[in-house]
């Protein structure tokens, strides 16, 4: 057992444990935007509601159809990526060919619909929704008591994370998208139909926004401003990363994690600020992110 | 961003249909108090000024600030702060056992807590802010400059969150409005009312001066094509940091006025949300318009105001409205009947 | 909805009233009708007031009440601007609820300048009664005071004497810290350490983790709202109370815990003034609020809410006038309280509302036998003891 800067060893690497776990989480929600902004350039502000559109699905799905935990990171994913998908027919397929600003403000505005709705209907207090019974308990690892559930949040977002990126990056289907991305009428010249490919991708990043909802809803309060707290941090760890990169997001998913994790222990005050700081700080030095394409 | 509605009329009616509606602006801003709670009144034209404040920077230089809440909001701390208890505080990082702020007070004679100082102060401090950020952001464009001021402002709201000056939560309260210039007291509503209307016309004016200038012109520019107004040998980056700073100073007027007009300064002026509530008003009175604003304040004032009894449905009616503004009114309301009547608003 | 309000009350005042010497009166509720304190105060708390208005009025015909409500949305000049024009426009004499400390400190200076009344159940500041106390003002239901001192006390008593303290980072949360770990050190307890989180945290576990590497025996939560919930909710998942330690929620509702659900709540030991499912009197009151508020139940400043705007309707009555506040809020002083859901009561000199308060322990999911019992009562608090001395707020008011 040894210290530094005066904190025993023990109970730093917990607390790296726990930013690493952390980490997992910020990279699975920055994973979606990361993707839609990538690949459509579509600033998704709606990240935040459909991350509490997929937990308060997990809680409908339990509540009125006795769905339990592992149905429902089938089934919300699918039923708010549906959502995603008529969102994107009926309100930003208009804006392609404008300013991606005006995007984004749609995408707030779409924001604040969803989650006032919710908050009129179920106030604001959250509703509750335990850790599936196979997943409670925990490990007791010596320097601290690391619950079942934490650990397969991070084996399961890193499972995630990796599979959309060699999807993207390394399949066939990806290359196609990111083809069309680039030129898109070049593209559609191949018989290859663009609109479809963008609709479903928006509503694959809104699906991946509803997963992350699932797996916060057993540890996270689940309520109707649940998203709206943490939207602005996925933001920032995807600009951190690289707009249009997915590895940028899913790394600097996992190290911010860390370096939260580390703040909390040092200077626990500032662990909120610290994400703008570094946010400033990159901008600054390398515009387009630590991974990113464009400047 | 979009541009402005272009006027097929010729010159001599463009300014003339602006004169027009600022006569009718001044008339409507005269009479109404007259019938109309005045506290409301005033609340909107300090909202309208932050407006104009904002639409300086995104209508005519076409940069979106995600983060102007921090030069309005902090300027109400200013001012709050300068009226109530008359000192500056500077913080200054300390290694006590840990990391903290330590604040350098100085007390300043008591002449400064007089409303004109105030306001002053505050709008000196909202420069320096806007100079700083400024300077910052400006490097970037697009949404990276958005994010930028986004990152900032976040910063400072957790800042003024745990500084002890701005006392969190609770804000600073029962701020003494003062006699402006040691004569007119403003705890009268109508002495109150008056300052509030000069000070926005003073501003309005300017506004209207620094974008109808040779100045405002390099601005229009930058906006519809930064390349090639650097090719013409314009340092652009220098005409954005200007606009950048103006428009912050401009904000700060109007979160002073409103610091005094409610003798409060709270959390909710830096917050993100009071952020997306001027780009709101902007976007629903018209981008790139003179009156757009101004009348985007008032209309978003007074349904919030409506809304409040209904109090549960004001985020969803905010969002519609959004929606609205970007799919089917993109110019908004002045925007609109600017395009309608052919004239420049 | 005022509208419908206004004249229904109107119509049923109309039925019995007489026509001559009639005392009219406006009351406002003012509260958090769409954000975090909706489930606290907001709706349920309108509901309130309308019960009080309805049971007065049935026995005194010669009153005529309207009933007026908006949402401040947890802004201060959202709220002021609100109060000012209920006052200077509208003509409403009495403003009540104000849940968040901040609008309810400006609105009680405004009321103090307009020299009406406002009778605070939401908010929570001490120093509403303390040094920032008026004429104008009563602190109803419960203050910060009331709470640190209730569990702090009340805890270090039935064995829980050493506390490590997770705070929320801003005024709040440090004036319950503090007020929380006097109480606790004055009783003979320690305090082994804490840690400040910022506000609106979403990830306790690091915190927690030092919590539990104290070993204190009690984990004090001075924060509110989701804060707490996420608080408890995670320290469930790190089996904080399986490994003996306990938490003490020090501002915690009874929406909160319903939140939470009782699986995860189970042994959150928490102070309240009022509790639904306490005696009958409550109960049959509750059944009435419900049909309003279906499938919730009211918490303690719903019933503050309830408790106060009787006692100022009788001080009104009593007046025959609710013009002058500073009389009124006299008058409420001087007569002692009494009303089904608090039992008898005095106003103190400084505004400050006495009654009991008493110490819950939330039940385990077994112990729960009907939608809404959720509370086990581990101790009493007597109202002698459960606010703060009169002498100690600093209230200008107070001589001496």
């Amino acid at each position: 057992m040894f210290e530094i800067f005066g904190i025993p060893s023990q109970a730093l690497f917990g607390q790296l444990l726990i930013g690493l776990i952390n980490g997992s989480f910020y990279a699975l929600l920055s994973l979606g935007l990361a993707v839609i902004f990538g690949m459509l350039n579509i600033i998704n502000f709606t990240h935040g509601a459909q991350y509490m559109l997929g937990a308060f699905a997990a809680f409908f799905l339990l509540q009125y159809a006795g769905l339990g935990y592992w149905w429902s990171l089938v089934l919300a994913p699918v039923l708010v990526g549906i959502a995603g998908i008529i969102i994107e027919r009926l309100f930003l397929q208009w804006l392609y060919k404008l300013d991606h600003l005006y995007g984004l403000l749609l995408t707030f505005g779409l924001a604040l619909i969803i989650e006032g709705t919710f908050r009129n209907f179920f106030g604001s207090s959250g509703l509750p929704y335990s850790v599936p019974s196979e997943l409670t308990g925990g490990q007791n690892l010596g320097f601290m008591f690391l619950p079942n559930y934490r650990a397969w949040v991070v084996l399961f977002s890193l499972a995630v994370c990796l599979g959309t990126w060699f999807i993207i990056e390394r399949t066939k289907l990806g290359s196609y998208l990111r083809a069309a991305t680039e030129n898109p009428a070049l593209v559609r010249a191949f018989g290859i139909n663009v609109p479809r490919m963008i609709t479903l991708t928006y509503g694959f990043g809104v699906a991946l926004a509803a997963l992350a909802g699932v797996m916060a809803a057993p540890i996270y309060n689940v309520s109707p401003q649940m998203g709206s707290n943490l939207i602005i941090v996925v933001f920032a760890v995807v600009v951190i990363g690289g707009m249009g990169s997915i590895m940028g997001a899913i790394v600097t998913g996992f190290g911010l994690g860390l370096i939260e994790g580390l703040t909390k222990v040092f200077f626990p005050e500032a662990s909120n600020t610290v994400i703008f700081i570094i946010m400033a700080i990159v901008l600054l030095i390398r515009p387009a992110g630590l991974f990113g394409r464009r400047a | 961003m979009q541009r402005a509605a272009k006027s097929l009329a010729p010159a001599a009616t463009r300014s003339r249909s602006e004169a027009i509606a600022f006569v009718i602006m001044l008339a409507v801003l005269i009479v109404t108090p007259l019938f109309t709670y005045p506290v409301f009144l005033m609340k909107a034209l300090c909202f309208a000024l932050f407006a104009c404040a904002f639409n300086l920077l995104v209508g005519y230089v076409g940069l979106l600030s995600f983060g102007h809440a921090l030069f309005f909001g902090w300027a109400g701390y200013a001012c709050a702060h300068l009226a109530k208890v008359g000192t500056i505080s500077l913080p200054y990082p300390a290694f006590m056992p840990g990391l903290s702020w330590q604040w350098l007070v100085i007390q300043l004679p008591s002449l400064f807590q007089h409303p004109e100082f105030a306001i002053l102060g505050a709008t000196l401090f909202a420069a320096a802010l806007g100079l700083i950020v400024g300077a910052l952001a400006i490097r970037r464009q697009g949404i990276y400059f958005s994010m930028i001021t986004l990152a900032l402002a976040q910063m400072m709201y957790f800042f003024a969150v745990q500084a002890p000056f701005t006392h969190g939560e609770d804000g600073i309260q029962a701020v003494p409005r003062g006699k402006l210039f040691g004569l007119f007291d403003l705890a009268e509503q109508r002495n109150m009312y008056i300052t509030v209307l000069l000070i926005f016309l003073g501003c309005f004016l300017l506004i209207y001066r620094i974008i109808n200038s040779p100045f405002g012109e390099v601005l229009k520019a930058i906006r519809e094509n930064e390349a090639r107004a650097i090719s013409l040998g314009y340092k652009t980056d220098r005409y954005k940091l200007l606009a950048f700073v103006l428009s912050a100073t401009f904000a700060g007027i109007a979160g002073a006025t409103k610091a005094l007009v409610f003798q409060l300064a709270s959390l909710t002026d830096v917050d993100w949300p009071m952020s997306g509530e001027v780009i709101l008003m902007t976007l629903v009175g018209g981008l790139g318009t003179l009156f757009g604003p101004v009348a985007g304040a008032f209309f978003i004032d007074a349904l919030e105001n409506y809304l409040s009894q209904f109090g549960q449905w004001v985020l969803v009616v905010q969002g519609v409205i959004f929606v609205a503004c970007v799919l089917l009114f993109r110019r908004g309301f002045v925007g609109e009947i600017a395009r309608l009547l052919r004239v420049k608003l | 909805m005022k509208g419908i309000i206004g004249v229904a009350v109107l119509a049923t005042l109309l039925m019995g009233a007489s026509a001559q010497a009639q005392t009219n009166i406006k009351i406002g509720v003012m509260s958090d009708m769409s954000s975090l304190y909706s489930d606290i105060g907001g709706p349920g708390s309108v509901a309130a007031a309308k019960l009080a208005i309805a049971d007065f009025t049935a026995n005194h015909k010669d009153v005529k009440v309207d009933l007026v409500s908006a949402d401040h949305q947890n802004k201060p000049d959202v709220g002021s601007s609100i109060v000012n024009q209920w006052f200077d426009v509208d003509n409403v004499d009495l403003i009540v609820d104000v849940p968040n400390s901040g609008v309810a400190l400006a609105v009680s200076e405004i009321a103090r300048q307009k020299n009406k009344v406002f009778i605070v159940s939401g908010a929570a500041a001490s120093d509403l009664t303390g040094p920032k106390c008026n004429a104008n003002t009563i602190h109803w239901t419960y203050d910060t005071w009331m709470l640190a001192n209730g569990t702090g006390k009340a805890l270090v008593k039935t064995g829980g004497d050493t506390w490590f303290f997770l705070t929320a980072d801003y005024a709040f949360g440090h004036a319950l810290e503090r007020d929380t770990a006097a109480a606790v050190e004055a009783s003979g307890g320690k305090v082994l350490g804490k840690v400040r989180h910022p506000l609106n945290t979403n990830d306790f576990s690091s915190f927690l983790l030092q919590a539990q590497s104290s070993k204190a025996k009690i984990i004090g939560l001075a924060n509110a709202g989701g804060d707490t919930i996420n608080s408890i909710k995670q320290g469930a998942e790190f089996g904080i109370t399986k490994g003996g330690q306990k938490f003490a929620g020090l501002l915690v509702f009874a929406s909160d815990v319903v939140a939470l659900g009782l699986p995860t709540a189970q042994g959150l030991t928490l102070t309240e003034t009022w509790y639904w499912d306490a005696n009958d009197a409550n109960r049959t009151w509750t059944k009435r609020w419900q049909g309003e508020r279906p499938g919730k139940f009211p918490t303690m400043v719903q019933a503050g809410v309830y408790s106060g705007v009787t006692h100022y309707l009788k001080a009104a009555a009593a007046l025959k006038s609710a013009s002058d506040g500073k009389a009124t809020v006299a008058k409420m002083k001087e007569m002692p309280t009494d009303d089904p859901l608090f039992g008898k009561g005095t106003i103190r000199a400084d505004g400050r509302k006495i009654h009991d308060a008493y110490l819950y322990e939330v039940k385990t999911p077994a112990e729960s036998k009907h939608p809404g019992d959720i509370y086990t009562l581990r101790a009493t608090i007597p109202a002698a003891e459960a606010f703060r001395p009169l002498k100690e707020g600093g209230c200008p008011l107070v001589s001496g």
